[in-house]
């Protein structure tokens, strides 16, 4: 078991540096840059010129990577060049918001999606099963900005229900110990400003999980549909085992194990939609800042960091579920 | 009064769409305490469907029950489905054929037996695996304590339908139900189940229904015997009756396609003609007469009746094998 999880951590190193090397040439091939951001379009090329060489990007762009490697490994990974802020910083303060935005739609995700997509396979063929295959194909095909803006349009401005963006009312006065708000608000016994973040979190988390939502229904219900005409399912029934029982201990336990896999998967997804839900909500995580990067002049450390960011969070959450994987299949364990 | 008796059992599948078939038709056999019946016949004459009618096991869409099935003198095709749970895996147990897809593959083998005892005799975890532990012991499944926290994949094939085999005797049920229990086994684990299965029917007085489609298994365990073709009883006997004097062309036909020991090298094995694709509606006939030897014209004027033979048994035929000419 030991042994699996170094060899995949050792391919996750070399997956993060093929990664960080083709991150960094593609990034500095894209059209504009901080240059033209910081000194606008009728600089004078000596000025131009001069910031090129401060920022080090006259340089040949093996030196260029070779000293950004160099002071990755020493945790430095530069200061933005739109704030001036250390990098680290500006992303420890967005990561919680993500993670949590993130979490929230995957407990959405999954809260919703197993038990539907069990009943849709028990009453397969009924209408509940035609509405929620209906309704996947919805939520797959409708683009998240669109839901988003649509939701946020109905229930924040025709009536008020929820808030219409943010992660936390204006003068509502938590404190921060994670950065994750309804955690904050458990652990310094804010109990009100636990709930306003849940409100903010509410709108933006189920604009999230409809893709993942829509997926896990439809695994389950496939993955429930095969394990209903498993032998060991009659088993269970000649035992005259308690409806329950079976349920969850015969069927539900070997039907999860392809939704537990495509959970892993959905982690990208999950990624990717934050980028749009964050930009709709104004939520201020990862999302925000990379859309900002970009368009706010393409700030090349902010976004290499990001983007391996997410890419370790991917790899490491799906090392996560193939290990996991071990532990409920017992087929698959390691000796 | 009998354990079991079956009393016209039909059983008719009907998918939207599709002609309805079917697959038992009006069946009726007794089980009487401690006694071991067998059910015999090829593949799609009708003997697991009614074994999975008995147990209510059938989905619960696209088929149409009919008849009745009194155990102990109560119908349990007008049971409500929680009254039927109760009775399941406590009065009436079953095995099924395929051992390693029969156990649950991410459930210890421990805790399979055990939730029989839980549900039915209401045990504690603890106590249900002390006493899964003994029952294991009891199936001769070498090294018990260990195979209670082993998982199916982990053991032999015969050891996996002696663990099924625990479960269905878990609580001492009096009537236990096998469908083809040995079929996918190798030939010599295959003596042993069956050794088993006899010795502890014989030690609990458990009543057995075997279902099977081969006669050697037939002749080492079952009093009677209800050869099924093409959904319908064609012939009930005693044991020793049947493989003295078979009555029915078919059951002649298939006691004299088993291979011999002694017979006369170089003699071809005789065979059934035809396959189950060439019978005829019973409404029609005979549904075996397209493949028997001794048809004669009455055999198409629709179906034979079910008559009682001299020698106590029944028989579904115009035309029987003579007694004279039975299998040597």
């Amino acid at each position: 078991m030991l042994r699996v999880i170094v060899r995949r951590l050792l391919q996750l190193v070399v997956t993060l540096i093929a990664l960080s090397a083709l991150i960094f040439v593609w990034l500095r091939n894209l059209p504009g840059g901080p240059v033209e951001a910081l000194l606008g379009e009728r600089a004078t090329p000596e000025r131009r010129a001069l910031l090129i060489k401060a920022l080090g990007y006259d340089q040949p762009i093996l030196v260029q990577y070779g000293k950004f490697m160099q002071r990755v490994l020493t945790g430095d990974l530069g200061n933005s060049i739109r704030t001036g802020d250390p990098v680290t910083d500006v992303i420890a303060r967005a990561f919680p918001a993500t993670i949590e935005l993130a979490i929230a739609a995957m407990i959405i995700a999954v809260g919703l999606g197993v038990p539907l997509g069990y009943l849709a396979a028990r009453y397969r063929g009924r209408l509940l099963d035609n509405l929620t295959i209906a309704g996947t194909l919805l939520g797959i095909s409708i683009p998240i900005f669109f839901l988003g803006y649509l939701l946020k349009d109905v229930l924040t401005q025709d009536i008020h229900w929820f808030p219409p963006s943010g992660r936390i009312s204006t003068g509502m006065d938590n404190t921060s110990v994670t950065g994750f708000y309804v955690l904050d608000g458990l652990l310094t016994r804010e109990f009100d400003a636990s709930a306003d973040a849940l409100w903010h979190l509410i709108l933006p988390a189920v604009t999230l999980a409809t893709i993942p939502l829509a997926v896990i229904v439809r695994i389950t219900r496939a993955s429930v549909l095969d394990v209903l005409n498993e032998d060991y399912v009659r088993t269970a029934e000649a035992k005259g085992l308690r409806h329950r029982t079976i349920r969850g201990r015969h069927i539900l336990r070997n039907a999860l194990l392809p939704v537990v896999t495509t959970i892993g998967l959905q982690t990208g997804a999950l990624l990717s939609g934050a980028v749009l839900t964050e930009k709709v909500y104004n939520w201020g995580g990862l999302g925000t800042l990379i859309t900002d990067s970009i368009s706010g002049g393409r700030d090349y450390p902010v976004l290499q960091a990001i983007i391996l960011l997410a890419a370790l969070v991917f790899v490491l959450v799906n090392l996560l579920v193939d290990l996991s994987y071990a532990f409920i299949d017992p087929r698959v364990r390691v000796r | 009064m009998s354990l079991l008796d079956v009393r016209d059992l039909s059983v008719v599948f009907q998918r939207r769409g599709e002609r309805p078939f079917t697959a038992v038709d009006q069946v009726s056999f007794t089980v009487e305490p401690g006694q071991t019946v067998g059910l015999v016949g090829e593949s799609g004459c009708g003997k697991s469907v009614t074994s999975l009618a008995v147990m209510g096991l059938l989905p619960k869409r696209g088929n149409r029950v009919t008849g009745e099935v009194l155990f102990e003198g109560t119908d349990l095709l007008k049971l409500r489905p929680d009254d039927l749970r109760d009775r399941r895996g406590r009065d009436i147990g079953m095995i099924f054929q395929d051992p390693l897809s029969s156990l649950n593959p991410v459930i210890p083998i421990g805790v399979q037996v055990a939730e029989v005892l839980e549900r039915h005799r209401g045990m504690d975890r603890r106590k249900a695996l002390r006493e899964a532990r003994e029952l294991l012991d009891a199936v001769g499944i070498p090294d018990p304590d260990r195979r209670l926290t082993e998982f199916p994949h982990q053991i032999s094939g015969g050891m996996r339908q002696r663990a099924l085999i625990a479960i269905a005797l878990a609580c001492k049920p009096r009537l236990l139900i096998a469908d083809e229990p040995t079929t996918a086994l190798d030939v010599t684990i295959q003596a042993q189940i069956l050794t088993l299965l006899k010795q502890l029917v014989d030690e609990t007085g458990t009543a057995l229904i075997m279902i099977t489609h081969d006669l050697g298994v037939v002749a080492g365990l079952c009093d009677t015997v209800n050869v099924l073709y093409g959904g319908k009883v064609v012939e009930r006997a005693a044991r020793h009756e049947l493989f003295a004097r078979p009555r029915h062309p078919y059951t002649h036909g298939l006691l004299n396609s088993v291979p011999r020991l002694d017979s006369v090298r170089g003699e071809r094995l005789h065979a059934i003609r035809g396959s189950v694709a060439d019978n005829i509606p019973w409404v029609e006939g005979c549904a075996f007469a397209p493949r028997c030897d001794n048809v004669v014209d009455a055999c198409l004027d629709g179906p034979p009746p079910l008559e009682p033979t001299a020698s106590g048994g029944d028989l579904r035929c115009n035309n029987p094998v003579s007694e004279e000419v039975a299998v040597p």
